[in-house]
């Protein structure tokens, strides 16, 4: 166990800021308990006692967290007279940890679509090759658009604690990655039967078929630790946009891909032959419970 | 197959014949007996009732298409090639046992009351529904089908056969059944196809 206050560092790229307004919507005793267990020693866009200068000369960085996507166009984007790759160089190599916070660090996000700067990459696809003289465990990915902010506070705890976890193949933490976003979706019994929600917004209905809901493909735990401890996308009546994935951003993701009306994907390692006889047989009940209000 | 299921499945062929012959109310549980040779009694050891025959015959016979689908849908061809060599198989089954479709037409269709439990929208023929839905499912997503809704695709395949089989069973059309596939899976093709095919 790491005796004292470990280092962390965070750095921001070509971002939104979308996973610091995340990390800063965290559930208030738990961030206060981040705050006492580590040293938050800088972030470019929290008032910290320390500049980017002073992170440089650190000679050891415990948890270096990047937010945003990399670049090697020189041209594009910088900071402090810094492209992103050069400031990830000179960060990466002295960090026991690299954790991606967000979609766009763990594979280019949004960014990596634009076809301008085809240099726009993940945190890992740069520093595949390189010899990161004090990494102690491989890169994390924490996806998402944006992350949860426990998922940022759960992380970092387990590795103070254990100092290694375990990653699926796409080097995400097999702990918040493990289950569908579909799991603990109160929707649920909807999905089983085939009730169609009529609109957004509404407590009724799945919104699998029509509304482009990819929750029973979309690996998270986002409908079992709830936002801001209350609520969730599909809870509200939003479709999962699938934003802990590797193909996010999709094109129109509000619309359920069909082919002569047959939703194109079906629910992650179902042959599709068994699940449209499924549905077909579920579409043929009317329970008149689930086509009702919940609340009148 | 076990013993029963053997006898059940020989009871459910005769009595498709009959029923597609007669229709299903003029059709009795006596009646199968007697061109089982078995007595009225023991029929009831397979079947409690001619409802319940009715609509393990209905599973029966669809289930004869949609292994035959199944099959064509498992083969490295164009959905082009799909859609004609189900089409002749399809019209072999009315020209060789046509009772498997007349039942179809004549009874499923024709005496919804009868499966109104049980056998409500596609629980009774899902299979053979799947099958054309993974036909036109593949067929759109290789590009060679255009994009149009479900039901309006379905009809066009299994209204066309359907209406065939009609003709065929009113002994109306002037030349050999088989002779008709290549034009009847044209038209079918045709209503299918994307634009750009």
């Amino acid at each position: 166990m790491i005796r004292h206050k470990p280092k962390v560092v965070w750095i921001q790229a070509i971002t939104c800021n979308g996973n610091t307004h995340s990390l800063l919507s965290s559930n208030y005793s738990r961030f206060e308990l981040f705050l006492n267990s580590f040293d938050f020693f800088y972030h470019p866009s929290l008032t910290t006692q320390n500049s980017l200068e002073d992170v440089f000369s650190l000679k050891e960085i415990d948890f270096l967290l990047i937010e945003g996507a990399i670049s090697s166009n020189k041209e594009f984007y910088s900071i402090s007279n810094n492209d992103t790759l050069s400031l990830l160089e000179k960060l990466a190599n002295k960090s026991k940890y690299i954790i991606c916070v967000g979609s766009c660090a763990s594979y280019g996000g949004v960014h990596a679509k634009f076809e301008e700067n085809k240099q726009i990459k993940g945190v890992s696809d740069y520093l595949i090759s390189w010899n990161l003289e004090k990494i102690k465990h491989p890169i994390i990915n924490l996806t998402g658009c944006p992350v949860h902010p426990e998922w940022i506070l759960q992380t970092l705890f387990s590795l103070k604690q254990r100092e290694t976890i375990a990653l699926d193949e796409n080097k995400r933490p097999k702990e918040i990655y493990y289950g569908l976003a579909h799991h603990g979706c109160t929707r649920n019994e909807y999905f089983e039967w085939k009730v169609e929600a009529k609109s957004f917004g509404v407590k009724e209905g799945c919104l699998f078929y029509e509304q482009g809901c990819r929750a029973p493909m979309t690996h998270s735990n986002c409908n079992r630790i709830l936002w801001n401890d209350v609520n969730s996308k599909t809870r509200a009546g939003m479709p999962c946009i699938g934003c802990t994935e590797f193909d996010f951003p999709r094109n129109n993701m509000l619309e359920t891909k069909k082919n002569i009306g047959i939703p194109m994907d079906v629910p992650l390692g179902i042959n599709k032959r068994a699940y449209l006889t499924l549905t077909g047989v579920a579409k043929t009940f009317k329970i008149d419970r689930l086509n009702k209000k919940l609340i009148e | 197959m076990s013993a029963k299921e053997l006898k059940k499945n020989n009871i459910i062929e005769n009595a498709l014949k009959l029923f597609s012959k007669k229709g299903f109310y003029n059709t009795t549980i006596p009646d199968i007996a007697k061109a089982m040779k078995m007595s009225v009694g023991n029929m009831y050891n397979y079947f409690a009732s001619k409802e319940e025959l009715a609509k393990y015959a209905i599973k029966y016979s669809t289930n004869i298409l949609a292994n035959q689908l199944k099959e064509i849908n498992h083969k490295q061809i164009s959905s082009k090639e799909k859609i004609f060599l189900f089409t002749k198989q399809y019209l072999e089954n009315v020209k060789n046992s046509p009772e498997v479709i007349e039942y179809f037409l004549r009874v499923y269709l024709s005496n919804r009351e009868v499966f109104a439990q049980g056998c409500e929208g596609f629980l009774c023929v899902s299979e053979f529904v799947t099958e054309v839905m993974i036909l036109l499912d593949e067929g759109a997503q290789s590009g060679e089908f255009r994009e149009q809704e479900f039901f309006t695709a379905f009809s066009m395949i299994m209204g066309c056969l359907g209406g065939f089989a009609f003709l065929s069973g009113e002994k109306v059309l002037d030349k050999d059944l088989i002779e008709y596939s290549n034009s009847i899976s044209e038209n079918i093709y045709r209503a299918l196809k994307s634009d750009k095919a």
